[in-house]
């Protein structure tokens, strides 16, 4: 097998033979069962699902920047929030840093060659493809304006691109739920002699618990849209008050699932975020067991706090109270995390690397989003916070500022390894500042809009909150920049950035340590050797 | 990596032995039933809600419902998860015209199972006990009984699609077993078959009583 | 967690015809039990006593023909795990179904006590009944005006 070569002043060259070249057209990597070409083939999907939502979201950002109507109205204002909701959660977050980083990285961190199932991870993909495309006809034919969310019963009696959209919806899931399998199997069978559960990076661990997640929450999805569709279809009354059913009822199924699936957007950025701050403080990580078991943690907890989306919603008083409860108990396994790796900083040797700056920046911003979390957890607050800008400011906060920025951190920590190349530093830090600029000049304001009172999916607002509005629409516009010049900084360096080496970063786990860059197509030369901890910096090399 | 001598054909290059992948199919074939635990216990979760809430209609909706037809299915279906059980033996002490043969006994069994089933709903069908809006019965008393209609094709469609799909693999890994395919060394796939098959005859234990013995 | 994945701990171990024609037949034996036993009205625990049958058979499908009793544990503690989060959310689900109403008396049932399929049905089956019907039906009406839209 091929190795890089280090010429005389310290520069790399790309292997000869490596995952991408190894076989040559598109049938190859349509058919492909390698899981690296397969998380290339997720990067491209759902980087255009990401500036396709995000579109929508100019779009909204557009119409909200002056009081009054600019440039459309009510009904297409409705449709726009409800396919910038359906696009990025569907098919940008849920599958993103699972599919994408999961399956780049997964087996390679776990010194495997492939996952359990690979035939069932390009089936995982094209699940995804089919359900994406089901998405983006209903959205071309029909106007769907319920909201992400679907509830019912204006979701039964609107228009009929209900059942398609929430068909590809329900494809999808499969999708994530057939990942998740593959996940669990890959980490319990296919670990190299001598890895033990707690000699694991902290990024296989947290994709470990998104895949219990995965596996746990998205069959009760899958059979919510099924509901929903024959609700549609034949009027079976159970979610229909018309016909007998309970509208708070759909609410219970859909946040059963959807709960969940935040911390599924959240876990895996959450390991991204461990194994950057360890590799750039150059310290252990501080805590090991306690960060492992807390992914495990909020897994399991997360099941139990559904019902703190619908505190307005009819619900019993007493399943209010109960679900309040429980959602202060959540937060928990997320504190842990923030202190150890706060502490993994202290008295570590920082550099400022753009991943690192990435990563800064998520235990900044998830702290303000999973606070403001709390804040609408507490019952009596949410009252009157619920439906408002509040809430958007809130989710927004731990979905970029948390998912999003720990995502990018990730791209811009695997990239090298992923294509053996380096993107250009200096734009990628201009990238970061206009990324994180603009996503607090966005959705900061937004805290005191909702605060104030502003609601939620409306086309238009009061007076009062026009200058605030403003400065969001332009944050948004700022952050779209920062986005754009991410993509353009990555695809440039594809043909024209420095090769990276094996591992440019000096990080311990088997990814950086055994493979090139980019990776063999069998990964490793034989099995690897587990000689040092993940994180121990100071072993020899 | 091992050596093409004990390197057997069925034996994927990613893992180490046919051990290993034995248990990896038999993990995520377990994971696979979890997950159906989950989607069907969306509906279990919608038949206990509606019921805690008309008690008295589910009551006089299910005498619509005939229990020995339900009975007997219950019957077909243990029968059907013993003849795989003993499909899955006779492989592994190399008797594969046996296992063959137990196959084709299950798939008979699951074909028996959709016939009942068939007439079952025909009958409905002719008398108007049809879900949600298509619903024109009148002899049954009480708030709204199209929803225990609703709720039991619902149920017992699912359960019944899941039988089709089994019938449809286990037709599928008959024709491969033909060939010789599965001997003592291998015959991983029909036995995550099994455990699926099993599952589903253990939904069916769970919906007898539920909609055919109430009270 | 102590998995060795290189490490077959896992012997075929072939089970006697026997043992699976004797749980078939304990199988069919307690599917006639559970028909003759719901012949007796309990009250309310009609319910209860059909469930621990079926849960008895599904555990004897569970331990034998899925062989739990004899592969590794974590398959077991996997389905249990699954029955656990099913029943997180049916109990928790119907903590605000069963208690709606606690403090306003109008949300405490469905929205529509009776859909409006019901006034068709009615309505095409018998002229001579539909006096009585259509009294019934606009009692329900008006109930259904009063009913909160929360």
């Amino acid at each position: 097998m091929n190795s890089t070569v280090a010429a005389k002043n310290g520069d790399y060259t790309i292997p000869k033979l490596h995952y991408i070249n190894a076989a040559k057209g598109l049938k190859s990597w349509l058919t492909t069962v390698d899981h690296k070409r397969i998380a290339i083939l997720y990067l491209i999907s759902v980087t255009i699902a990401f500036f396709l939502g995000g579109i929508f979201a100019l779009l909204i950002r557009l119409e909200l920047f002056k009081p009054g109507e600019q440039f459309y109205g009510p009904d297409l204002y409705n449709q726009f929030f409800t396919l910038h909701g359906a696009i990025m959660i569907f098919l940008f977050i849920i599958p993103s840093a699972p599919a994408v980083f999961g399956n780049f990285v997964l087996p390679l961190q776990i010194g495997a060659i492939d996952v359990a199932f690979p035939k069932l991870n390009l089936a995982s993909w094209y699940l995804y493809v089919i359900g994406a495309s089901f998405a983006v006809y209903s959205m071309l034919t029909s106007a769907i304006d319920t909201g992400w969310t679907f509830y019912t019963p204006y979701s039964t009696s609107t228009s009929t691109a209900v059942i398609s959209m929430t068909f590809g919806v329900f494809i999808l899931g499969f999708s994530s739920i057939f990942t998740g399998m593959n996940f669990i199997v890959t980490v319990h069978r296919l670990r190299a002699p001598g890895l033990t559960w707690f000699k694991l990076p902290l990024m296989t661990w947290a994709l470990y618990a998104t895949a219990i997640i995965q596996v746990l929450a998205t069959p009760v999805l899958a059979i919510t849209l099924l509901l929903l569709i024959l609700e549609k279809a034949f009027g079976i009354g159970i979610f229909d008050p018309a016909m007998g059913g309970d509208p708070v009822l759909f609410q219970h199924f859909f946040w059963f699932y959807s709960h969940p699936a935040v911390y599924i957007m959240i876990l895996p950025g959450m390991g991204v975020i461990s194994d950057l701050i360890a590799c750039f403080s150059r310290r252990n990580i501080f805590g090991y067991k306690f960060i492992a078991f807390s992914s495990l943690a909020i897994a399991f907890l997360g099941f139990l706090v559904w019902g703190h989306h619908m505190y307005t919603s009819g619900q019993s008083e007493l399943s209010s109270v109960i679900f309040s409860f429980l959602t202060f108990m959540v937060a928990i396994p997320s504190a842990i995390k923030v202190f150890n790796w706060t502490t993994t900083m202290y008295k570590g040797s920082i550099s400022l690397e753009t991943p690192m700056l990435y990563a800064m920046a998520f235990i900044f911003l998830f702290a303000i989003g999973g606070l403001t979390g709390i804040t609408l957890g507490a019952l009596s607050v949410d009252i009157h916070l619920h439906d408002t800008y509040y809430v958007v400011a809130h989710f927004h906060y731990v979905m970029i500022g948390g998912a999003v920025i720990a995502f990018l951190g990730g791209i811009h920590f695997w990239w090298p390894k992923m294509f053996g190349r380096m993107y250009n530093n200096f734009w990628s830090v201009v990238a970061f500042v206009f990324v994180f600029v603009g996503f607090n000049l966005t959705f900061m304001t937004q805290f005191f809009l909702g605060s104030k009172g502003m609601p939620r999916r409306y086309h238009d607002y009061l007076p009062e909150f026009a200058q605030l509005n403003g400065f969001s629409s332009v944050g948004a516009l700022i952050q779209g920049i920062g986005y754009t010049i991410i993509l353009i900084n990555m695809i440039v360096s594809l043909k024209r950035g420095k090769p990276a080496g094996p591992n440019p970063w000096g990080a311990r786990t088997l990814e950086w340590e055994h493979t090139t860059s980019p990776p063999d197509e069998h990964n490793f030369d034989g099995v690897p050797a587990i000689t040092h901890d993940p994180y121990d910096f100071r072993a020899p090399k | 990596m091992s050596d093409s001598s004990t390197h057997p054909s069925y034996l994927h290059h990613h893992y180490g032995d046919v051990d290993q992948q034995r248990e990896a199919a038999k993990l995520g074939m377990w994971i696979f039933l979890v997950t159906e635990v989950l989607f069907f216990g969306g509906l279990f979760c919608v038949y206990a809600i509606y019921r805690s809430w008309h008690p008295e209609m589910f009551i006089n909706a299910h005498h619509a419902l005939d229990w020995r037809m339900g009975g007997i299915n219950t019957l077909v279906l243990i029968a059907s998860s013993v003849t795989m059980a003993m499909a899955i033996r006779s492989f592994q002490v190399d008797k594969p015209k046996q296992g063959i043969g137990m196959m084709w006994a299950t798939v008979l069994l699951a074909c028996t199972f959709m016939v009942i089933k068939y007439f079952e709903y025909s009958h409905k069908f002719h008398v108007g006990q049809l879900p949600g809006k298509f619903y024109t019965y009148t002899g049954i008393e009480g708030t709204n009984p199209h929803i225990f209609f609703s709720i039991y094709f619902a149920m017992t469609g699912l359960h019944g699609i899941h039988v089709l799909i089994g019938i449809g693999v286990i037709l599928w890994l008959m024709t491969k077993a033909r060939k010789g395919s599965y001997h003592s060394g291998y015959y991983t796939p029909i036995e995550v078959t099994g455990l699926y098959w099993h599952l589903v005859d253990l939904i069916w234990i769970f919906l007898f009583p539920l909609f055919y013995l109430i009270g | 967690m102590t998995d060795n994945n290189t490490q077959s701990e896992h012997k075929d171990h072939i089970l006697p015809v026997k043992m699976y024609l004797t749980v078939g037949a304990v199988l069919f034996f307690l599917t006639i039990v559970t028909v003759a036993v719901s012949r007796f009205d309990f009250g309310q625990f009609n319910l209860i006593i059909a469930m621990i049958i079926a849960i008895i058979k599904a555990s004897i499908v569970g331990l034998f023909f899925m062989h739990l009793l004899w592969d590794r544990r974590f398959y077991m503690s996997a389905m249990l795990m699954s029955m656990l989060f099913l029943g997180v959310f049916i109990i928790i689900t119907m903590s605000d179904t069963m208690r709606r109403g606690d403090i306003y008396e109008e949300v405490r049932h469905p929205i529509v006590r009776e859909a409006a399929i019901y006034k068709n049905i009615d309505k095409s089956e018998n002229d001579s009944h539909s006096g009585d019907n259509h009294d019934e039906a606009k009692k329900d009406d008006d109930e259904d005006q009063h009913a909160p839209t929360h």
